[in-house]
């Protein structure tokens, strides 16, 4: 298979970039929910629209309604959304929470809601200031038919207006994941605004207690459900960051060409247009990693995990590369909330911290290779 | 079973088959480099053998026509080849010039006669080519090069002195941009001629380098007379072919960002070196973190050739990419070669001993630094880049 996008792939990547750049703009989604002061960050309607579009079920089965594409199809979309900075649940429940209930009998409660736009779900799995999924302490205690949650989680994406939450905790018989919905008994959801005016939850489990059908496949055999749901939202989370990376290129470049100092465009001083080509370069380089994992996943390689990492690190460098270089290249003006570039540097340090920063993903590389 | 599929079996069971075990093994110096040529030297009986059987399937040149000495495979069956190749160590049979860089110019520019003639022998490896385009006083300005080629009836008469001719002094034939139109504006009067070393007037003086090897040379040419049909493209258009070439040579050269190997991770080669800690990571954390560092950026880049490669054979890649692609490589390679050196410490140092094969590590780190210059310095690569893909102004 050819590392490039098949005629299928292009044609949806014009249907997404053609259809974000219109209705997922900065001004339409990101600026509207922001000024507003909207307490789920991101606008239901256009969350709707991607059920009409499609896009929910691109990880779907088509027995289950989706369209049975994968990954890189899921990055295609995410690419857009990075470049127009759109505030989606997509990340989190068209890949997080669809990779969670593949093959369960959850999907049957939550897929068509899923599909149709009308269903946010979010992943509750950090507990600290840094993504940490070895060292889960929430604890699940059998409880009756069932289990009794007890811990918190932070940083979970989405949160503030979920419906459904994919709660990674540890069990006596080692890490399960659960179900848990939104107005569970003793769950207590916070909303919380980060930099970039995304709405992220912190939440208090106070013995929530839960059926045993809330679990998501075995009891105690979580770690590898957990390994499929990172592995595809770092992967689309990588393809985001190349979206974003290349959102701030473009606005940069366009800048170039435009201001004048010196009686001269700025993007002929050399000093300027080297940072500029090194910058493509870096984008380039990250967007064939992202594709590589994707593609490595949708084929099911033992190779997946490893480039999963060297995709969400690769991307996360390039993108904060691309922010930086965005704010200083703007000069004065990249400092003003009136110029679209700082809210892509805002948007590129959620990302980057999502999931596992460079450095983690750096740590399992050297594991994963031996050394 | 679909036909690659297919396709892929016979490649296995054949390179199983015939690729001898000698050539399974990495390549350790120059010496397991197979360069062919008039004069070709063979460290051993495995290594001639390799060349001729694959030769002889046209698998020097997998996707070259049939015609001219290729396999006539499509970009998905060379890409298996490579695949398998790649699996069980196997060495590429031909280093060459020719097929690196001269051939694709001849399949775009040359005449059909100039194809059967040069194209074949190429691709068996008889003939070694060198490349003749830098002069001392044309180096980044390539296009203000001086050698000139005079119209003398019916020859060339070319008189000058080329720089930096990689292997000029155990190359066969040369590649070289002349000047035929001196009053031409610059990248208007140039030439591309082919001719063969061994012609009356021709002459070679190796370069020492900083790696104590001599790769490149000094080359004169006093007189020399050149067949007027060995011209490639148009007279004085020349320019158009050498900067097509270019995109090639650039090609090839960013293919060093790509470590070797089939595990092409850095750490995998150095963590042993480097020393392990009780759980198998290497000891020095700040060692281990350059590494896994500098593997991500690697296993990246190898993604970006795999895709920059695989849009080239379909046609797709914008024509300036190649200088996207050398200059990332090539800054790769440097940095490759720092923490290989880092490493290794004192035991890479060595420069002559026997435990160092000669020094071998560390000419390697020295010849790396020229990566970043040959073929066109990053300077100019990131030039190229700003003003035909970002288009940005010129000044």
């Amino acid at each position: 298979m050819p590392l490039y996008l098949n005629d299928d792939q292009t044609m949806l990547q014009d249907t997404a970039r053609t259809f974000l750049a219109e209705e997922g703009s900065i001004q339409k989604q990101l600026r509207k929910y922001r000024d507003m002061n909207c307490k789920d960050g991101f606008g239901h309607a256009l969350w709707r629209q991607f059920g009409e579009m499609g896009f929910t079920g691109i990880l779907v089965a088509e027995e289950d309604g989706g369209l049975g594409l994968g990954h890189v199809e899921a990055g295609i979309v995410l690419e857009e959304i990075g470049r127009n900075l759109t505030p989606s649940p997509f990340l989190t429940t068209a890949i997080g929470a669809v990779e969670a209930l593949r093959e369960t009998p959850h999907r049957q409660r939550w897929l068509p809601g899923i599909l149709s736009g009308e269903t946010v779900a979010a992943l509750a799995i950090d507990e600290g200031a840094k993504h940490r999924p070895e060292g889960i302490a929430l604890t699940a205690e059998r409880c009756g038919n069932g289990f009794r949650l007890s811990g918190a989680k932070q940083f979970v994406v989405q949160g503030a207006s979920a419906d459904l939450f994919v709660v990674a905790a540890k069990a006596e018989e080692g890490p399960t994941l659960f179900v848990v919905e939104k107005d569970a008994g003793g769950l207590e959801v916070e909303g919380v605004r980060l930099a970039d005016s995304s709405i992220a939850a912190r939440l208090t489990f106070e013995g929530v207690e839960v059926d045993a059908d809330a679990v998501i496949g075995d009891v105690g055999q979580g770690g590898a459900v957990l390994d499929r749901v990172l592995n595809g939202v770092r992967a689309g989370a990588a393809s985001e960051m190349v979206g974003v990376a290349s959102g701030s290129m473009a606005l940069t470049v366009d800048y170039l060409r435009q201001r004048k100092q010196f009686g001269k465009l700025i993007g002929e001083f050399q000093a300027l247009q080297h940072r500029a080509a090194h910058l493509y370069s870096e984008v380039e380089i990250a967007r064939a990693a992202a594709l590589k994992a994707q593609q490595l996943l949708d084929e099911g390689s033992d190779e997946a995990e490893l480039f999963v990492s060297v995709a969400k690190a690769k991307a996360g460098m390039v993108s904060t590369l691309a922010v930086q270089e965005g704010v200083q290249m703007h000069g004065g003006v990249g400092m003003t909330d009136e110029y679209d570039i700082g809210l892509y540097m805002k948007r590129d340090r959620v990302l980057n911290e999502l999931f596992g920063d460079v450095n983690y993903h750096a740590e399992r590389v050297a594991r994963l290779r031996g050394y | 079973m679909s036909d690659l599929e297919s396709f892929r079996q016979d490649v296995r069971s054949w390179l199983e088959a015939n690729c001898p075990p000698e050539m399974r093994e990495p390549v350790r110096d120059e010496a397991d480099l197979c360069w062919g040529g008039r004069n070709a030297s063979f460290k051993n009986d495995a290594q001639r053998r390799w060349l001729e059987l694959m030769a002889e399937r046209g698998w020097t040149v997998p996707d070259w026509p049939r015609d001219y000495g290729g396999g006539g495979l499509s970009p998905a069956e060379a890409k298996i080849l490579k695949q398998e190749m790649a699996r069980i160590g196997a060495r590429s049979p031909l280093y060459s010039f020719g097929i690196s860089m001269l051939g694709p110019a001849l399949l775009k520019y040359g005449t059909e006669a100039q194809k059967r003639r040069f194209l074949p022998e190429i691709a068996r490896g008889e003939i070694r080519w060198c490349q003749g385009y830098s002069e001392p006083n044309a180096g980044s300005d390539l296009a203000s090069l001086q050698t000139r080629a005079e119209d003398r009836g019916d020859n060339w008469v070319v008189n000058g002195q080329k720089v930096w001719t990689s292997y000029a002094d155990k190359a066969d034939w040369i590649f070289c941009l002349v000047r035929t139109e001196p009053k031409a504006p610059k990248h208007k009067g140039i030439s591309f001629l082919l001719f063969d070393m061994a012609t009356e007037g021709v002459s070679t003086r190796p370069i020492r380098l900083i790696s104590g090897a001599s790769p490149f040379c000094e080359t004169f040419f006093d007189e020399v007379r050149v067949p007027r049909d060995q011209v490639v493209g148009e007279i004085n258009k020349g320019w158009d072919v050498a900067k097509y070439l270019l995109g090639h040579e650039r090609e090839m050269i960013s293919g060093m960002g790509v470590a070797p190997g089939a595990d092409g991770t850095l750490g995998r080669l150095l963590a042993d070196k480097a020393g392990r800690d009780g759980e198998g990571r290497i000891a020095d954390p700040f060692l281990r973190v350059d590494i896994a560092r500098f593997d991500i950026d690697a296993l990246a880049f190898g993604a970006m050739s795999e895709r920059f490669l695989d849009e080239l054979k379909a046609g797709r890649a914008h024509p300036a990419q190649p200088s996207m692609m050398k200059y990332a490589g090539t800054e790769l390679n440097k940095r490759r070669n720092e923490i290989v050196m880092l490493a290794g410490g004192a035991d890479f140092l060595e420069w002559e001993s026997e435990a160092s094969r000669g020094g071998k590590t560390a000419r390697e780190w020295l010849r790396s630094k020229a990566n970043s210059i040959e073929g066109g310095t990053s300077e100019i690569q990131l030039g190229i880049v700003a003003k035909r893909i970002l288009e940005l102004p010129g000044s």
